[in-house]
């Protein structure tokens, strides 16, 4: 028989720095919500945040009072800006359910300092995710036309629809996405309610934290539950993204029927997500001294996560092009040549050079240790992933079977100010976030101390 | 039996030191009592015989309810309530259905997951005799705390006290009601 193999024996490796008790933990991301200076930077990004939220209601203004004319959508591109923002915003939504779901049924500790700000990141990004396809509709206060109710005008949702689907999945996706952080935070809130001078702050933290006391009994059933969601959310993140890639492979536009979209769609959302935690992390870790929480580790494996979604992609690409060529079908053939040579080209270059070359300067460990180079690569995703939606939808749609119908997409300042303004609408949410709540989960900060390993005296 | 206060309560400064004092209390008998601590600690889930709960058994019911709900809901309005006839298709066409089956199994399980789990834990719960002891704010930051309760049979509050003492806690104190 031949010798076992040997397991190496590895040292634990190190999450977090050296040196925090469960005191000083607790103090230092506490301390962030519960002080009364607030740095210039929260000022100055809220600010930024608050100045788009307005253009954004004023936008919104224009467009309930004038209608959807007033954007760049013209037959036959009705789809235009709105639902390319759409699809970007609720795929960076994904990588947080994706770092507070999977990671944690695949046990991967690392995930505990980032959880909590990646959720929030997921909520606010579903939030404006939302607002597109609410405003598309023309006449959003009928948005409930969308669900099945006994109605006067006795007439159903189609429930063949993707765009039906749709409803379903998103309206599912943010509400189990509020409930799974919601109920990461209650302990959290309970050590701010303790913590607290302010007595208008403890009510309402206490309030919030629903008398949360950390009681044995309370934590099994707590760490039950969140095994559970984490079981719900798991599946239910990967169906959201293939849902919203149905509403493209049901239809048999060129350059959208096709099989491979769902997971396409779902590496392309945890890509452009991960390339927004590390645009959040970054300055934040930095302005808040949580180096030590948010180590070099994290940003290092949230680098490898999009390197290995964005091989997916850029995978992806290649197949894409190659189906259209192989399919035989003229159609497909000539979507495909006039996306890479049409009017639409430099788009469609420029996402090529952000989502196939870009990712593979992560194999270097220079960049992925390199925080403001990390910022600018995902800079560069986050504008890669979002060409990647305007591709797809415009260049289709633009350029489709019929000759005689084709337009050219030409975005309006209303189309620009729109989504500028959703951006705005998510750092205002953001922002208030960190000031308001704890960003990083303090309690599964704590459990990645070496003092919360129990030792026991085995008899 | 009324009795003037809720138990006495012992501070622990470390994990490991609660464990034990959890295992040593169940081991004299004791059974009406409950361990507080900043983070959840499986070895004392285990101490205190804690493993079992209905949690999973709620949500399983819940998301099942929410997936048949799901399925009627669009079995009843295509067939029934709305038949659109796409050229001599069939009205119970459930390979559309699975979608939205899915997406209402997942919500139903998780809101039923959160509602259970408020339940089981009987929260909200505003007020409770252990936040009288003002030490016991640390139970969300650093210290553990072991509460014997004065509904316990064992209970008699110099014994217990006493006992309290032997685990070497950093204090040991009463919980007013």
């Amino acid at each position: 028989m031949p010798d076992e193999i040997q397991v190496a024996d590895r040292k634990p490796e190190k999450i977090i720095a050296p040196g925090y008790t469960f005191g000083t933990v607790t103090d230092q991301i506490a301390t962030v919500v519960l002080t009364k200076r607030t740095p210039v930077f929260w000022i100055a990004s809220f600010g930024v945040g608050l100045v788009l939220l307005l253009l954004f209601l004023l936008a919104v203004g224009v467009l309930l009072a004038k209608g959807v004319g007033i954007w760049g959508i013209r037959v036959p591109v009705m789809w235009g800006f709105a639902i390319t923002n759409f699809v970007w915003w609720i795929g960076i939504g994904h990588a947080g359910t994706l770092i507070s779901a999977i990671l944690l049924l695949l046990n991967q500790k690392w995930r505990n300092s980032i959880n909590r700000f990646a959720e929030a990141m997921t909520l606010f990004a579903v939030a404006c995710a939302g607002m597109f396809p609410l405003l598309h509709l023309g006449r959003p206060w009928l948005f409930y036309w969308l669900f099945p109710y006994p109605n006067t005008m006795n007439v159903q949702p189609q429930f063949r629809s993707p765009l039906v689907w749709d409803v379903f999945a998103v309206s599912t996706y943010a509400t189990v996405s509020f409930l799974f952080w919601y109920v990461g935070l209650m302990p959290d809130l309970a050590t701010l309610r303790d913590r607290t001078h302010n007595r208008l702050a403890r009510f309402t933290y206490g309030i919030m934290a629903m008398g949360w006391r950390g009681s044995a009994r309370h934590w099994s059933i707590y760490e039950t539950a969140s095994l559970l969601l984490a079981g719900l959310a798991t599946p239910l993140v990967l169906s959201v993204h293939t849902v919203v890639s149905f509403d493209f492979t049901i239809g048999i536009v060129p350059g959208w029927h096709s099989t491979f979209f769902p997971p396409y769609f779902v590496a392309g959302a945890i890509y452009s997500g991960f390339a927004m935690v590390l645009a959040l992390a970054i300055p934040l870790r930095s302005v808040y001294g949580l180096k030590g929480l948010i180590t070099d580790t994290h940003l290092d494996n949230s680098a490898k996560v999009m390197l290995g979604t964005g091989l997916i992609v850029a995978y992806a690409y290649i197949m894409e092009a190659f189906t259209g060529w192989y399919s035989g079908n003229v159609y497909e053939h000539a979507i495909t040549i006039n996306r890479m040579t049409g009017p639409y080209a430099t788009q469609y270059w420029t996402l090529v050079a952000c989502n196939i070359v870009a990712p593979n300067f992560l194999w270097f460990k220079k960049i992925r240790g390199t925080p403001w180079l990390l910022f600018t690569w995902s800079m560069i995703v986050l504008v890669g992933m979002w060409l990647e939606r305007y591709v797809i939808i415009v260049s289709s749609l633009a350029q489709d079977n019929l000759v005689s119908s084709w337009r050219v997409f030409q975005a309006t300042r209303w189309d620009w100010a729109t989504y500028v303004g959703t951006i705005g609408l998510f750092l205002f949410l953001f922002f208030l976030f960190i000031r308001l709540l704890p960003m990083i989960s303090i309690f599964e900060v704590r459990t990645l101390l070496p003092q919360a390993k129990v030792e026991e005296e085995r008899g | 039996m009324k009795v003037p206060f809720y138990g006495v309560i012992a501070e622990f400064d470390n994990p490991s030191a609660l464990v034990a004092a959890a295992r040593t209390a169940r081991e004299q008998g004791y059974r009406k009592m409950d361990a507080y601590s900043p983070f959840p600690i499986e070895e004392l889930t285990d101490a205190l015989h804690l493993h079992h709960n209905r949690l999973p058994l709620i949500v399983l019911i819940g998301g099942l309810t929410g997936g048949a709900l799901g399925y009627l809901m669009q079995y009843y309005v295509t067939v029934w309530d709305f038949p659109i006839n796409v050229g001599g298709r069939p009205l119970h066409s459930w390979p559309a259905y699975i979608i939205i089956t899915f997406e209402m199994t997942i919500l139903f399980g998780a809101i039923s997951c959160v509602l259970g789990l408020l339940g089981l834990c009987r929260l909200p719960q505003p007020y409770h005799p252990v936040f009288n002891v003002p030490r016991f704010a640390f139970a969300s930051r650093n210290r553990f705390f072991l509460c014997i309760e004065a509904t316990d049979p064992l209970f008699d509050k110099q014994k217990t006290v006493a006992f309290l003492e032997s685990l070497e806690p950093k204090e040991v104190s009463e919980v007013a009601h």
